[in-house]
């Protein structure tokens, strides 16, 4: 090549080198907020953090000590109530949507579960609101429990359906072929295999549901007393965390920074939890498509 | 056990041309396990070298290490020494990028990048500083040329390179091998892929351009090799699965005379 | 039941007969059932959202659009064009940032990396993407504000203080602090859709630019990345999505203010953060159906942009059945 100057070379090696340590830069970039962000919230919260913090209510402004207990209960009913909701809903398409990939409903409703996931949760906090909250003429953590459900839907769809399509084929043919009832396949053999994918699939949504904030603001509302009555509103944790975090307080600000503690332990840990079953589930099961 | 080891320099026979590549106790590893023992070979000038051997003996990982493509593999240790001019490919502060340039390579499998027939060729030329237009296109003109390729494409040099059948993909591959005026290339069981028409084709343009080029092929097809190659190495593996080079000898020989039963039972085909 | 035809041969009468047939009928159906409610969803939002917003619709048309008075106190006069240039501007900022970053740690953890930190690094990413909106406005306000973004803005407002974007008075919450902690939020998803469309790109077009001697840089610039543009094209649009959606965390650091001056370095206001902010004070009717008019623009857009995401990221992965790289 007459144009292959030493100096030609020499550029495209520093260009290269110049490159390749910036991806590296990138990725460091990339990586360093997260480690800020669990740093300072463990920094900033474990302080507050004792027994009493979660078995207590919120004092008043300027008292000190009080708990979160009414945001715990309250965020147990709405997600438990998405979940009850959710779960049986999602994993049912999720099987759909794994045995009939390609067929017209099948599509339908994979499409149908990626617009729901793209759907800002606050535009689902509106849809709840005129939905359940408006007829209702009040707040509640019936209609908190019911948004979380939309939100956690498509992801169970999602990791149900991943799930059982790594459950080899032969495993289902086999079943049918010795003439047993669909539904029986998918019970009897398809479900213990993909139980894993499914509770995975659940944990994800909770870890999801656990820290939506914005639809609370018009549905479960908030409340500082404690409360089971799902048509009464309800505090919950990222709810808390909001009001605490943009008040004038100190002593609020405090209290933020120790609910995000406990919010984001939780996250993390349904998260890696989940991750890990997909991971040794991926690797004893292969992936099969 | 025992293996007799054929070196070629004790065979010079007057004709022989300068040696190219030469190959000095090479061994290759990927993490433990050996997949090259012991290669001894000298690749000559301008002639046609043909590596066979049944599957999994190491012929490609013997190509691959011409050339250096067996550094993206990361588990791949290499010892011993590889001369390309008298110079060892491996020792440190060789310039990687160049050696590939120097020695080129064709894959098993067609590969043409998604662009169109003119980039393809032109993509190797344009890394190397070539940007006016009537440069690129002389370059590409002579080497579709030389990859007897040019009749059939020069009408449509913006389509995609995928839009082509597959023995027309492989010969853009060699074309866009030869754009950047190599001095050996490489050829990993070129035709395996493609229908014998093309075969043929290819190995009519392997003789055309050995005068121009040094050339390595591996195959599986020994008729091929017969056909078509000067020299033959017959590569054996052994209990272990790591390859050996058992004979290198003038092509002529190989088939006819060969000195190592194991070579005969091979291109008589008794086995393999 | 042993299914001997493949379905595409069967008339749909047939098929649906086939289809209820015995223990199967109540398993099907619930499966049927299931699927109609998650398409019924998808519709509800939609005409639940037009329904609620008829009173603005009627009163202000399209030009609710491009209207930037928003004044509940005196006039009951109300336009988004405030909120939608809020939301475009932070979030093409976030884009900006997100973008660069995130197609680079892709590139990092499909090609460069070895092996024993591919999986942490891609696992951390992923953790990112698990932090809830609320802990990343949390920290945004009482910590990566004032740490970082507002010493940074001070100094582009020194340097760069001639260029309208960058003028002030300088505020701590600004349209630069939301666009910057929503691209924080946004490149998780940016990597890893970016990652996965290298990783699907088949080894034979790497070997390929090699063995022709580019360097590992040509080869990723030149031969992969215009490979999977499409690709890359559709996570930049996911990320899009939702960094549009986004709701708590600009909310907190972005200073809810309706100030539609040029220069990021002021407050700002998005059309998530005012429904946000103004939903439960809307204390008439045509308030709340202006709000969520807001919330049924952003319906649409996210709407939109998630759809040809989809379809961009379904092509690629069309492009490239034959064989993939794991």
């Amino acid at each position: 090549m007459n144009k292959n100057s030493p100096r030609l070379r020499s550029k495209r090696k520093a260009v290269n080198l110049l490159m390749l340590s910036l991806t590296g830069i990138a990725t460091l970039l990339v990586v360093t907020p997260l480690i800020w962000i669990l740093l300072y919230i463990i920094h900033e919260g474990a302080p507050a953090i004792n027994l009493k913090f979660f078995t207590q209510l919120p004092t008043p402004v300027g008292v000190a000590g009080g708990g979160i207990v009414n945001a715990l209960l309250g965020s147990l009913m709405t997600v438990g109530l998405g979940l009850v909701i959710a779960a049986p809903i999602g994993t049912l398409v999720g099987f759909y949507a794994a045995a009939h990939p390609d067929s017209p409903l099948g599509l339908l409703v994979r499409f149908g579960a990626d617009v729901i996931a793209g759907v800002p949760s606050i535009v689902m906090g509106i849809f709840a609101y005129t939905l359940i909250v408006l007829p209702q003429r009040h707040f509640s953590a019936f209609s908190g429990g019911i948004v979380l459900s939309f939100i956690m839907l498509p992801i169970i769809i999602r990791t149900t359906e991943e799930m059982v399509r790594l459950v080899p084929s032969s495993i289902r043919e086999a079943s049918l072929a010795l003439g047993a009832a669909e539904w029986k396949t998918s019970l009897s053999v398809i479900l213990p295999a993909a139980l894993n994918g499914v509770v995975t699939g659940a944990m994800l949504a909770i870890a999801r549901a656990a820290g939506e904030a914005a639809p609370m603001l018009f549905t479960a509302f908030g409340n500082p007393f404690m409360n089971t009555n799902y048509s009464q509103p309800v505090a919950t944790l990222p709810h808390t965390i909001f009001v605490y975090a943009i008040s004038p307080y100190n002593d609020w600000h405090a209290k933020a920074w120790a609910t995000a503690l406990v919010l984001i332990t939780l996250i993390l840990l349904l998260n890696i939890l989940a991750r890990i079953i997909i991971w040794w589930r991926t690797r004893t099961l292969g992936t099969i498509k | 056990m025992a293996m007799q080891i054929m070196i070629p320099n004790k065979h010079e026979t007057s004709g022989d041309t300068p040696i190219k590549i030469e190959t000095k106790s090479l061994e290759v590893y990927y993490g433990k396990f050996q997949a090259l023992k012991q290669i001894n070979l000298d690749v000559r000038e301008k002639q046609i070298t043909a590596i066979i051997g049944p599957s999994g003996c190491g012929k490609s990982t013997l190509l691959r290490s011409f050339n250096r493509m067996n550094d993206l593999t990361p588990t791949c240790r290499v010892e011993g020494e590889i001369k390309l001019d008298g110079e060892n490919l491996y020792s440190p502060g060789v310039d990687v990028v160049d050696i590939r340039r120097r020695v080129g390579m064709v894959f098993q499998r067609p590969n043409p990048f998604p662009k169109s027939i003119f980039d393809n060729v032109a993509y190797g030329p344009r890394l190397y500083g070539i940007h006016r237009k009537s440069d690129l296109e002389g370059i590409v003109e002579n080497s579709l040329k030389a990859s007897a390729l040019w009749n059939e494409v020069k009408d449509k040099l913006n389509q995609s390179g995928l839009s082509i059948s597959g023995g027309q993909q492989q010969r853009l591959c060699i074309a866009r091998a030869l754009a950047v005026e190599p001095e050996v290339i490489l050829m990993d069981e070129p035709a395996s892929a493609l229908d014998p028409i093309s075969t043929l084709k290819i190995e009519e343009l392997m003789q055309e351009i050995k005068k121009d080029y040094t050339i390595v092929i591996v195959t599986h097809n020994m008729q091929q090799a017969a056909r078509v190659s000067d020299y033959t190495a017959m590569m054996m593996i052994d209990d272990d699965r790591t390859g050996h080079l058992i004979e290198f000898d003038h092509t002529n020989t190989i088939f006819t005379r060969p000195k190592d039963k194991r070579t005969e039972d091979y291109v008589t085909g008794r086995f393999g | 039941m042993i299914r001997t035809q493949p379905h595409s041969s069967n008339t749909l009468l047939i098929r649906l007969r086939k289809f209820f047939q015995h223990g199967d009928r109540i398993y099907r159906l619930l499966l049927v059932i299931a699927v109609l409610l998650v398409l019924t969803l998808v519709f509800s939002i939609g005409a639940e959202l037009w329904k609620n917003s008829s009173l603005s619709r009627q009163a202000f048309g399209w030009k609710f659009i491009i209207s930037s008075t928003w004044d509940p106190a005196l006039t009951d006069t109300f336009g988004a064009l405030p909120f939608i240039l809020g939301t475009l501007v932070t979030s093409i900022l976030a884009l900006l940032v997100a973008i660069p970053l995130g197609v680079g740690t892709a590139i990092f953890l499909a090609e460069l990396a070895p092996n024993y930190l591919r999986g942490p690094l891609g696992f951390l990413a992923e953790l990112l993407a698990a932090v809830p909106s609320v802990v990343y406005g949390l920290w945004g306000l009482f910590a990566f504000v004032p740490i970082f973004v507002h010493p940074a803005a001070n100094l582009l407002n020194k340097t760069l203080g001639f260029l309208p974007i960058f003028q002030g008075p300088v505020f701590g919450p600004s349209r630069l602090a939301a666009g910057l902690l929503l691209g924080i939020m946004v490149f998780p998803t940016i990597t890893a859709v970016s990652r996965d469309v290298l990783l699907a790109i088949p080894n034979n077009q790497r070997e390929a630019a090699m063995a022709l001697g580019a360097t590992r840089w040509e080869m990723i610039s030149q031969v992969l990345l215009p490979y999977g543009t499409s690709g890359f094209f559709g996570a930049i649009i996911l990320g899009l999505g939702r960094a549009l959606g986004e709701t708590i965390a600009v909310t907190m650091v972005i200073g809810n203010n309706l100030d539609l001056t040029a220069s990021l370095l002021h407050p700002g206001y998005t059309m998530a953060s005012v429904i946000a902010n103004e939903f439960t004070e809307a204390t008439f009717d045509l308030y709340l159906h202006a709000l969520i008019e807001i919330g049924l623009i952003l319906f649409i857009i996210t709407l939109l942009i998630n759809v040809i995401a989809r379809l961009l990221i379904w092509r690629v992965g069309r492009q490239n059945k034959p064989e993939k790289r794991s």
